[in-house]
């Protein structure tokens, strides 16, 4: 990983021309100085009440994500690629998913194997040939992007079903503007704080017909315990809309409604953060609390919109992933702005070959997982772990997909002996409305804050930085 | 044969219930050998039924009520003309190809043992025609497993059935559809009514079958509670992946203490029409 690309060194360790003025500003900082930032962030975190929770960490149900007070910044050149790219991956997503519910063209093109589909847990029988309002299933999406040179950007996943993460980068803006606003008077830093507006005019512009002209949205949570539960309110704070729980809804007369003290109100539009199967027990698992009984009724009736659809997942499945770029030529017709890692599908016999050979250099990946759970990083591996992940994926190859371990690029990044290099993801946040696709400047940089470590993600000790767009 | 089908549940609530949601699938339809001459459907309640097909393509009804209740009743009644057609299921609305019934539920995930049977049915079939091999996977099951009300409620899997080697008819079509989808052979759950032979019209409730696909025949009904392939004695009502997505009340409630719950289903042959 030595010769990772570095975003303010670039290859060959010259101030890239966006980080020239960060360069000199740290230059100018005393260590004791950014140390003391790095504790009143900290502190403001704390204040805020900005935690995570850790699926199995046993002591500690919550703690805080790191945040690094140096940002990671992109010039507009740069970001207008990223922009364009995404917007038009998350078109093609829209349009794969009303196919697949739909017509399935896709399929009698033979384009994706049917047995993807239709076996593929993720997707849900239940929408199969309804219509969902607008036709936007994927309302909210974040592409995990990575980068691998100057010019080389990789989508490494998307997320289509209910991605997180988007309060932080709303939260690290907030904080970097109260610690450092002398280095914002040096740059022309695209602004992140319409986001809720944004996101609240494309909640209501999918509003369904039945609606009225100001449509009522809600945030359904599936309650405290969620490891998310700190961003469900505090976005449905920013968005001044109600934070509900499954109990707080009601569906009457085939119509959703919320409890208030002044009785039912209805309600138009759910940005749910609650899983598919557990919506509704009427419709999914019948052993659950967390949804509403009858909401897939009003929802298949057009009386209610829900944000994202039901059943996007089968357009985020890691084994969907490998065939996005087929994806984006079929509805499109135009080549993909975004390239995906190169990725082998174990389920194809010469790709299952390939990867046993070579496991120790690869990354692999269960197709249904997220997270960072249940992966192998090849390079890091050790011998057993890696037996063990052969006899996995030669039990089950159809549920694994490998890539080449990729060298991610690099920010600077303030760890315990000053400034060091640590490898970087970036997650924009893409709005689809009735109208326009919105997309925050940006987005959030997760950090890798162990020295060589490619898991970004903050289940696994990952970190976050503020992203900065620069102006033109 | 024209079959008269009467199906009453009442639900009787210990204390006043605060509201109450129900998703029904409970409504025939016209497909080649089963014609639905009338059919109804009466909640005691004043309230709005609306009509929606599924994904499946089932009538589905949902109805909501608001009122402080004590009981609650819902009656489906109807008359549905059949015919025998040796168990194929023809012209039955379709809207996924076969491929999407070997979808693995967690009531039909086959476990070890059922991955066994499987395998010991197609060493036993030797041959490749499926539908020998769905044949003797009716008989071996319905001497395999014993037919018994008492050990299975409606969330029992396929995998804790055959360990019992006892279930209702629920049980046998969630271990008929685990061993057949092992066997790469698409399967579907069925709920419906049977009009018994016997000369008895009272029973608990209603029917359950199962439906796989076989190549040149297309959906071939299989019951293995009764070890047949199904006839003009079963009227078919919904499918699904599984018993979940056919069945045929799917309610939650608020409030109501302690339920008790009756059910009245009546399956008659009607009187003779006049033939010409």
């Amino acid at each position: 990983m030595a010769f990772a690309f570095d975003e303010m060194l670039g290859h060959d360790e010259q101030v890239r021309g966006t980080y020239t003025a960060l360069n000199t500003w740290l230059r100018e900082q005393s260590p004791d100085l950014l140390e003391q930032r790095c504790q009143e962030a900290e502190l403001l975190f704390r204040r805020i009440g900005i935690t995570f929770a850790v699926y199995g960490e046993a002591d500690s149900t919550e703690r805080l994500i790191p945040f690094d007070v140096i940002p990671r910044i992109l010039s507009s050149a740069e970001w207008d690629i990223l922009r364009r790219g995404l917007e038009q991956r998350v078109r093609a997503i829209n349009l794969y998913l009303n196919d697949i519910y739909g017509r399935r063209d896709i399929l009698r093109a033979g384009v994706l194997p049917e047995e993807m589909v239709f076996q593929n847990p993720l997707f849900r029988p239940e929408m199969n040939g309804q219509r969902v309002p607008h036709d936007v299933y994927v309302h909210i999406a974040g592409i995990d992007i990575v980068r691998v040179d100057e010019k080389t950007f990789y989508v490494l996943e998307d997320n289509a079903r209910t991605p997180s993460g988007v309060s932080y980068m709303l939260e690290n803006r907030e904080i970097m503007l109260r610690l450092f606003p002398d280095l914002f008077s040096r740059y022309r830093v695209a602004p992140v704080e319409k986001y809720p507006d944004e996101l609240l005019a494309t909640l209501q512009s999918v509003a369904p017909a039945t609606a009225s002209a100001e449509p009522t949205v809600v945030l359904l949570t599936p309650g405290i315990y969620n490891s998310a539960y700190f961003e469900h309110s505090f976005l449905a704070d920013k968005l001044g809309i109600e934070l509900v729980e499954g109990r707080d809804l009601v569906v009457k007369n085939g119509v959703v409604h919320m409890r208030t003290t002044e009785g039912l109100k209805r309600v138009d539009v759910i940005y749910r953060r609650v899983d598919d199967e557990f919506l509704d027990p009427l419709a999914f698992r019948p052993d659950t609390e967390l949804g509403v009984p009858g909401l897939m009724a009003a929802y298949l009736a057009g009386q209610v919109t829900l944000a994202n659809a039901v059943g996007t997942g089968v357009a985020d499945d890691k084994a969907i992933y490998s065939y996005m770029p087929e994806i984006v030529q079929f509805y499109l017709g135009e080549e993909p702005i975004l390239n995906n890692v190169p990725t082998w599908r174990c389920r194809e016999p010469s790709h299952l070959s390939h990867v046993l050979d070579r496991l120790p250099e690869l990354v692999v990946k269960v197709v249904n997982g997220s997270g960072g759970y249940g992966m192998l990083v090849g390079p890091a591996a050790s011998k057993a772990e890696i037996a063990e992940f052969r006899a996995r994926i030669k039990a089950s190859p159809k549920n694994y997909i490998a890539q080449p371990t990729l060298s991610l690029s690099t920010c600077p990044t303030f760890v315990d002996r000053g400034v060091a290099p640590r490898h970087i993801d970036l997650r924009p946040f893409v709005l689809t409305g009735r109208d326009r696709i919105r997309i925050a400047p940006g987005g959030l940089t997760r950090v890798a804050l162990q020295n060589g470590s490619l898991v970004v993600n903050s289940s696994q000790g990952g970190g976050t930085k503020d992203t900065w767009v620069l102006d033109r | 044969m024209r079959i008269h089908i009467f199906h009453e549940t009442v639900y009787r609530y210990e204390a006043p219930l605060t509201r109450a949601i129900q998703v029904l699938r409970v409504t025939p339809r016209h497909h080649e050998g089963q014609y639905v001459v009338n059919w109804r459907i009466e909640i005691s309640e004043d309230c709005k039924l609306d009509a929606q097909e599924d994904a499946f393509g089932d009538i589905m009804h949902t109805f909501s009520v608001h009122e402080p209740l004590d009981a609650l009743s819902v009656v489906v009644a109807g008359e549905v003309e059949t015919q025998d057609t040796h168990g194929i299921v023809r012209n039955a609305v379709e809207r996924f190809p076969p491929s999407l019934f070997l979808r693995e539920t967690p009531l039909t995930q086959p476990d070890a043992a059922i991955q066994d049977f499987a395998r010991h049915l197609a060493e036993g079939n030797g041959g490749t025609d499926k539908l020998d091999l769905l044949h003797a996977l009716l008989g071996e099951l319905h001497r395999e497993v014993t037919y018994d009300t008492d050990p299975t409620h409606a969330a029992t899997t396929a995998a804790e059935a055959f360990a019992l080697r006892r279930g209702v008819c629920q049980d046998l079509a969630h271990i008929f559809i685990a061993t057949a989808r092992t066997l790469d052979i698409p399967a579907r759950y069925v709920g419906g009514y049977f009009r018994r032979s016997d000369g008895v019209t009272a029973q608990e409730a209603g029917h359950a079958w199962v439906e796989a696909f076989v190549p040149g025949l297309g959906w071939v009904g299989f019951d293995p509670a009764h070890a047949i392939c199904t006839t003009d004695a079963h009227v078919r009502v919904a499918i699904g992946l599984d018993y979940l997505g056919a069945a045929p009340v799917r309610g939650a409630r608020v409030g109501g203490g302690e339920e008790k719950l009756s059910v009245a289903v009546n399956v008659t042959q009607a009187a003779q029409q006049i033939q010409s």
